[in-house]
């Protein structure tokens, strides 16, 4: 080293770095300066903004499902309730090896490929991260036990808790209360964002839907403290939902629960109401289906076999099935006659079995005709051509008829409407008139389609609801009520404001009444008396029956049969066999319960559904007797 | 007496006290008073970033007593000892970022650590910070100032070389402060303005070259995501979005001290170590913040004017390059954390939690506090 040198330079060579110090140093400070700056933006100018932020980072609103109201037969017997079913998710963030775990959760428990598709998709469609994902649904007691066990060696499990509806009674009541299903994005649009933002099934038919805002509740909400990995901190706010009202309806779970049993394992639908308030007391339709894997998650083979099976479990036939009432029609046509002025109790005529219209060669014959034997019931006023079911007598009363009026007149018993309060899935069926065989079949009204009317048949239409509704005005003598499911709630209900009552039946007087009544009773009663003298339901329930029933009985034709043609029961494949009606009430004098039931295919209404209105009636009215 | 005399035969003079018993120990206890306030605080904080582990603050701590423990052997080294050991460190240094590159660990995607046996792991990259300044001084600092061309270009390769290395690795925010402590010693040297201007004008065109032959796309990304965090919320923009979040909702005067919801709730990455100045800002508030800059600017001030004391061009230069390396850090990392830079790497110095960057950067100090106390005999 030089120490000239660096004496030489040492002076100049110290300037130069003072220099230089100083303006790195106020650079420097710039520098700082700026730092501050974008501090003082930060902090002062948009603090309001970053605070929020930071808020929202932490502060999560979580939406709390409100427990759906129960709903209770008029008993108190439990019908839908909720009940809570354990889920399985996955928190893909806290998982090793997301493919690692879905494999040993698959050697734990069941995961179809279905379940780890549809995982796949949420997973993909989920934005946040440390967002539970729904795996498995409803698992049950001993997975729940088994995913215990190996949690540990498990990381990113999670059991969820979720209240489902149950339903404690399963396939007897999945017609009469309807259904529950996912919240669509249909559903999205006509709902309360806020209110629906924790519920992920609603009523979708039935009661279920009819009163879904009053069984829904009100959605609560707890404000909690979140980290960065979705886990709750603390909870800062807690509003709890309101449970949905509990709803108490109509049905007696004994009438239900007889009738199931009443129709063993036949097609076919029951219906029966309380004739003091429209009530409905039971509403059955065969075969059902447990509504309870609808909600727990059905798998597509069982959901596919349903849909797919030949008996229509899913069709609700008490309420949606359309069939030809048949007899059961007569003592409305009946009633018309005695309201047009067309015939009178006292008016009599001879049934031949067989009715021609005045220059026609066609022949209508009475349900007695067999090939070599005429049939026909003989001289027959209103009331024997009622209890023994007289087909000639009333083709002959319905060609005489107009049919727009009788039509007319026929509608106020409900016939051709929709007359059930909460049931809006309720058809309507068919009461022809002249504008609607114009409008429908481009044709004019035929006597001969009166003549098929006077009898059930032709075109007119009922639901087994309808004509349990119209037969309950007769019980009522004139009275037209609505039949309803709802019989009380706890608080006032908002679904709707209750329908203007309706007018009584015109034209009818009170003794036309009570003939009808007792005509109807000699149906089930009038017995003992010889060959074509009792009642056509005598012979299979008329004895030994502890009150007086009025009833009637229909068998309607599926298949028409041509002129000259034999009908031969055992020929027809069954599902073109007549349909059996019997509609009644009960005590004839003082109802207390009217009924209409229908069995599908099942043969001659007396024979095979008459049996079954009685064995309803009698649970209903003879509880004791039964539980002997 | 005996001890008065030799009190007086040592530089620093005749004064008493604690004061003059470190002075004669070549420790400048004004330096050391605010680096000592400076770790005081950084404790204080990273108690609170790391959720009150008591386990990371003692770490943390015997790491400082490391590090002063460097800082004083450093200072009491000869001015001689520097010039002799200069290259040789440097060439070492530049062995194992090589070695690195060969057998080096590999964490966050990027070769950083060595991990010898007998010698505990740490990054090489770290000490360069300390040598290439030291290297870039032994060249320079007997040659005519300011520098000549040909000794601007050794000074580059000097520089350019291992910052090119640790950039490989790939680590930008250390290379960028691995070149800068160089190009401190140049700057200080007196290098003429026209080069110094002429400089910017290049590296401004070579943006564009680095963009596109150099950067990696994790680099590339969170430049990208620097002016458009949102672009990416849940990737690389979120660092960016929860620390201006943090920082800008702790406002004026913080919302206090365990009371940080973007931190304690870990929305905030790294809260303790790269990014703790969120910290910060999160829970003492811009005051915070602007008095941990004081102290920063103290540091830097003392470190500056000690260099400018210095007797030796090599001890001025060196001293003087270290402290604006040590602004360099400062800056940048609160840069990056509050949005202004790309987020690099770097950690904020004596309060993230780090080993190798803390002793490194004490040692520095004693280099500092060494070139206004050791005189060249």
């Amino acid at each position: 080293m030089n120490p000239a040198l660096e004496i030489r330079d040492s002076q100049r060579d110290r300037r130069i770095f003072v220099t230089r110090a100083w303006i790195l140093f106020a650079l420097a400070m710039l520098a700082f300066g700026g730092l501050v700056l974008r501090m003082v933006q930060l902090q002062v100018w948009d603090h309001d903004k970053y605070r929020t932020r930071s808020e929202r980072n932490r502060i999560q609103l979580e939406p709390i499902a409100p427990p759906r109201g129960l709903i209770f037969d008029r008993q108190g017997t439990l019908l839908a309730s909720n009940r809570p079913v354990f889920s399985l998710n996955v928190v893909r963030e806290r998982a090793d090896d997301l493919d690692q775990l879905l494999l040993d959760l698959s050697e734990i428990l069941e995961l179809s490929e279905e379940d780890v598709q549809s995982f796949r998709d949420r997973a993909r469609r989920s934005g946040r991260p440390f967002a539970p994902i729904l795996l498995r649904q409803s698992l049950n007691e001993e997975e729940l036990a088994r995913l215990a066990i190996h949690r540990h060696r498990l990381p990113g499990i999670e059991i969820s808790t979720e209240l489902l509806r149950h339903y404690p009674l399963g396939a007897g009541f999945a017609h009469a209360l309807g259904a529950m299903g996912r919240l669509d994005e249909k559903d999205a649009e006509r709902l309360d964002a806020v209110n629906y933002s924790a519920t992920r099934y609603i009523g979708k038919r039935g009661v279920e839907r009819v009163y879904e805002s009053s069984l829904h509740g009100v959605v609560g909400h707890r404000q909690v403290e979140v980290d960065a990995h979705g886990r709750v901190r603390q909870v800062l706010e807690l509003e709890p939902a309101l449970a949905g009202q509990n709803l108490t309806l109509h049905l007696d779970v004994r009438v239900q629960q007889a009738a199931a049993a009443a129709l063993g394992d036949r097609r076919g639908a029951v219906v029966a109401l309380d004739p003091h308030t429209g009530g409905i007391l039971a509403l059955v339709s065969h075969p059902g289906y447990d509504p309870n894997p609808f909600i727990t998650g059905i798998s597509s083979r069982d959901y596919q076999a349903l849909i797919a099976d030949r008996n229509r479990p899913m069709f609700n036939r008490a309420i949606s099935g359309r069939y030809a009432p048949g007899s059961t029609f007569k003592p409305f046509v009946g009633l018309a006659g005695l309201a047009l002025g067309a015939t009178t109790w006292d008016r009599r005529m001879l049934d031949n079995g067989a009715f021609r219209l005045p220059g026609q060669s066609r022949v209508f014959r009475d349900w007695s005709w067999t090939r070599g034997n005429s049939g026909g019931q003989g001289m027959v006023d209103l009331r024997r051509a009622i209890y023994r079911s007289s087909n000639v007598y009333f083709y002959d009363l319905a060609s005489r008829m107009d049919i727009d009026r009788w039509s007319t007149f026929a509608a106020q018993f409900g016939f051709g409407r929709r007359l059930a309060i909460d049931i809006p899935e309720a058809g309507v069926g068919l009461l022809p008139d002249r504008v609607w065989k114009r409008g429908a079949r481009g044709e004019p009204w035929y006597p001969g389609d009166s003549v098929n009317m006077g009898i059930g048949q032709g075109n007119l239409l009922v639901t087994p609801l309808q004509l349990a509704t119209a037969v309950m005005v007769i019980a009522n003598r004139g009275k037209v009520l609505r039949p309803r499911l709802l019989l009380s709630s706890d608080r006032p209900l908002m679904e709707f404001d209750p329908p203007p009552p309706l007018p009584d039946i015109a034209g009818v007087t009170p003794s036309d009444w009570e003939s009808l009544v007792d005509a109807m009773e000699d149906v089930v009663h009038r017995g003992n008396l010889g060959g074509g003298q009792s009642g056509t339901a005598f012979p299979y329930i008329g004895q030994g029956i502890g009150y007086r029933m009025a009833g009637k009985s229909g068998t309607a034709q599926v298949v028409e049969i041509r002129q000259n043609e034999t009908y031969d029961e055992r020929e027809l494949n069954e599902y073109q066999r007549k349909h059996a009606w019997f509609v009644g009430f009960a005590p004839a004098d003082q109802p207390e319960i009217v009924l209409a039931v229908l069995v599908e295919n099942g043969g001659g209404g007396s024979a095979v559904a008459a049996p079954v209105v009685r064995q309803v009636i009698d649970a209903y009215l003879q509880p004791s007797l039964v539980a002997r | 007496m005996a001890g008065q005399d030799f009190v007086r035969s040592l530089p620093g003079g005749v004064a008493t006290g604690p004061a003059a018993w470190l002075k004669r120990i070549h420790l400048d206890p004004l330096l050391l008073l605010a680096l000592l306030i400076l770790m005081s605080v950084g404790l204080v904080v990273l108690y609170s970033a790391a959720d009150r582990s008591i386990t990371m603050v003692e770490n943390q701590a015997s790491r400082f007593g490391i590090g002063i423990l460097a800082l004083v052997i450093a200072a009491q080294l000869p001015l001689r000892y520097y010039l002799v050991w200069a290259p040789v460190g440097y060439l070492a240094g530049v062995a194992l970022l090589v070695l690195v590159l060969v057998i080096g660990d590999t964490a966050k995607g990027a070769q950083r650590w060595i991990d010898l046996p007998g010698l505990p792991r740490f990054q090489p990259s770290e000490v360069m910070k300390v040598l290439v300044p030291m290297m870039v001084a032994w060249y320079l600092f007997d040659r005519p100032m300011p520098p000549r061309l040909v000794d601007l270009g050794v000074a580059l390769v000097i520089i350019g070389v291992p910052a090119a290395l640790v950039l490989v690795q790939p680590d930008l925010g250390t290379s960028i402060l691995v070149a800068g402590s160089g190009f401190a010693v140049i700057l200080l040297a007196g290098l003429s303005w026209r080069w110094i201007g002429g400089a910017v004008a290049a590296l401004v065109l070579a943006v564009p070259l680095l963009w596109t032959f150099v950067m990696h796309d994790y680099q590339k990304r969170r430049v990208l995501t620097l002016f458009d965090p949102e672009s990416d919320p849940l990737g690389a923009g979120w660092n960016i979005i929860q620390s201006t979040t943090a920082i800008g909702s702790g406002g004026m005067y913080g919302k206090g001290m365990f009371a940080g919801t973007q931190s304690h709730l870990h929305f905030l990455p790294e809260g303790h170590t790269d990014f703790i100045i969120a910290v910060v800002g999160e829970e003492f508030g811009l005051v915070g913040v602007a008095v941990l800059l004081l102290i920063y600017t103290a540091i830097i001030a003392r470190g500056l004017q000690l260099a400018a004391q210095a007797q030796h061009a090599f001890q001025r230069l060196l001293a003087g390059a270290l402290t604006i390396t040590f602004f360099v850090y400062v800056f940048v990392n609160i840069g990056m954390v509050s949005g202004l830079l790309p987020v690099v790497g770097v950690p904020l110095p004596l309060v993230s939690y780090g080993g190798t960057s803390a002793i490194t950067l004490l040692g520095s100090f004693g280099i500092i506090m060494a070139a206004r106390s050791q005189r060249s005999r």
